[in-house]
């Protein structure tokens, strides 16, 4: 190793990717100028950063780094291993393709009349969505369960926010809905952390892995986190305040909110299960996640069938591709990484970006039209050949075709499904598969539906660009998933020390 | 019965009692009242936490857990009423 690779590897990445965002935030809520040229800059920014911190991970494997050298339990320590760095990825792709949609979106006048903001609530957009992002890369890179509580707390008020900036009576009632339900959910998430703090006196995930023993304070603490985290979550049935909030935000803020403040819950689920209960959690436990995961997608994949609004039915999309990140629960064996527990993670993140891609699209075909009723777009494909061509490569993806990211999660989903027995699973797959294809069909058949009236749509390009970057980034995903896997694996040391401690 | 044990039953009725108010208030300012009493229920268990080990100094670290927390439930009630205050007198131009 010569000298410059000593020196980079140093840098302390983890902190900035929270500490860039942070300012960022800070500097777009006081300057109020400029803001869109501050956004994408802060959204370069950020990446690089996480691209720094997976060079890190990728050439020393899982780093742990005290903030302020204090350490734990009184300093916070931030830990960074391959899922959190393929988290960090995720949000940093998203983030950058959401920014340059938003600045076409904030800046387009032409549409003026069709959306309900007030420059006001423009200028808000950036401060909230970069809080937004320092608090999903801080809750990615925290190791113990009280910084989670806190930033967790962190992306709910700003998310929140974002929601009421499309300034409607409605949009501010699904606001509150979404804020009561989340803060519901962290306090139960919270009193789980008091008993376990009550009982180990720890909050360290990994520490927690190695000394938890089964017991009903045990048990009580990790059903009200798990209960917590499944409703911030939307898991079926707990996932009654989502479809109003996604569906009424502004388009640039459905898609973050659909596609990682969702997955930001899921992904702290996943740790807790894995890497702090594995040798405390009941069988049966998982199975129930499972049942609920299964249930959601068949009601979700229903609901957006029915659905007469364009975004309605992207958000009870969402709920239904929620489901199947719990089946990982039913098929993965705590305390071990195994094909079921890759699959989820690979299915968050192509679920990810392929929505994220879906609600921009969406939401510049409401910008054009100025309504999203899914009867009355006949004909807006020939409009807006761009948009429609994100609409059907994320569609791709959702169904879960190859070549995307999604049809190999599925696949490894299915192997899992096979190898432990649960063919109902199997079957749960595939009609869910079958069900996404019958609600996106209606989208893209009432699109090319031809149509008496001549109206011209015009759309910015950079959100057509934005969100068909997106879409080919779920497509690719497939192609490309042989190094997020082995990234992924850098996280089984980790794991697989805290199974070595138990056996010991 | 125990001192802690005590705690650790009026923190979770208050928890409890809490989750009622908002789960089955239908009234905003009824239900954010119900969210607060849940959180007094939480920081009431980590402020007795702290007496882990009897006969020795309190354990800072549940006392900073309760500080971060009651910061983070201000900000979130003001929140919460804020958006309950708009949702009541919905200003002109909707």
């Amino acid at each position: 190793m010569n000298l410059s690779t000593a020196a980079t590897a140093d840098v302390p990445w983890a902190v900035w990717a929270i500490a860039l965002p942070l300012g960022a935030a800070a500097a777009a809520f006081v300057s109020r100028r400029n803001l869109a040229w501050l956004g994408v800059i802060a959204s370069l920014a950020v990446s690089a950063t996480v691209t720094g911190l997976t060079w890190q991970v990728w050439r020393f494997g899982p780093r742990r780094y005290s903030v302020g050298g204090w350490g734990a339990p009184l300093g916070i320590d931030l830990y960074a291993d391959g899922l959190s760095v393929l988290m960090l990825l995720m949000t940093a792709i998203i983030g950058v393709c959401v920014s340059v949609y938003a600045v076409g979106y904030f800046a387009d006048r032409s549409a003026e009349a069709n959306d309900d903001m007030g420059v006001a609530h423009r200028d808000n957009f950036w401060p909230l969505w970069l809080f937004l992002w320092a608090a999903l890369n801080a809750l990615f890179l925290s190791g113990d369960i009280f910084n989670l509580y806190v930033t967790l707390e962190l992306i709910t008020l700003s998310a929140v926010g974002l929601v009421t900036l499309a300034g409607s009576l409605t949009a501010n009632a699904a606001a509150l809905r979404y804020l009561l339900a989340a803060l519901a959910g962290s306090l139960l998430y919270l009193l789980g952390v008091a008993l376990l703090y009550a009982s180990y006196g720890m909050l360290d995930i990994a520490s927690l892995g190695r000394t938890m023993t089964p017991g009903s304070v045990s048990a009580a603490a990790i059903a009200l986190m798990t209960v917590g985290l499944a409703l911030k979550t939307a898991l079926f049935p707990l996932h009654f305040w989502l479809p109003p909030a996604h569906a009424n935000a502004p388009p640039p803020v459905s898609a973050v909110l659909s596609a990682l403040v969702v997955k930001a819950s899921f992904y702290l689920l996943l740790r807790l299960w894995f890497d702090a209960f594995p040798n405390v959690i009941a069988l049966n436990a998982g199975s129930l996640l499972g049942i609920l995961g299964a249930a959601a997608i068949l009601w979700g994949s229903i609901q957006a069938l029915v659905a007469r609004r364009l975004k309605t039915l992207v958000a009870y999309s969402t709920v239904a591709q929620l489901g199947y990140l719990f089946l990982v629960f039913t098929l993965a064996t705590p305390g071990e990484t195994s094909t079921a527990w890759s699959g989820g993670v690979l299915f968050a993140i192509s679920h990810a970006c392929a929505k994220a891609s879906m609600f921009l699209a969406v939401g510049s075909i409401q910008h054009a039209a100025g309504h999203d009723r899914i009867a009355d777009l006949d004909g807006i494909g020939r409009q807006l050949p761009l948009t429609f061509f994100a609409v059907a490569l994320a569609s791709v993806s959702l169904m879960g075709l190859p070549p995307s990211g999604a049809f190999l999660a599925k696949w490894m989903l299915l192997e899992a499904a096979l190898e432990t027995g649960h063919v109902w699973l199997v079957v749960v797959i595939l009609a869910g598969g079958l069900l996404a294809a019958g609600y996106l069909f209606r989208i893209l058949g009432q699109a090319f539906t031809p149509s008496a009236t001549a109206a011209t749509f015009f759309v910015p390009r950079s959100m057509e660009g934005a969100a068909l970057a997106l879409a080919l980034v779920a497509l690719s995903l497939g192609l490309f998933s042989a190094p997020l896997l082995d990234l992924l694996r850098l996280g089984e040391i980790h794991v697989g020390n805290t199974a070595a401690a138990i056996m010991s | 019965m125990q001192v802690a044990t005590w705690y650790i039953t009026i923190s979770i009725c208050l928890f409890i009692v809490g989750l009622f108010g908002l789960t089955a208030c239908r009234d905003l300012l009824r239900r954010i009242i119900g969210l607060n009493i849940m959180g007094s229920g939480v920081f009431l268990l980590l402020v007795a936490s702290a007496d882990r080990l009897p006969g020795r100094a309190p354990d800072p670290v549940p006392h900073a857990m309760v500080l971060t927390g009651i910061v983070v439930a201000v900000s979130a009630t003001a929140l919460a009423l804020a958006l309950t205050s708009r949702i009541s007198r919905p200003y002109d131009g909707e």
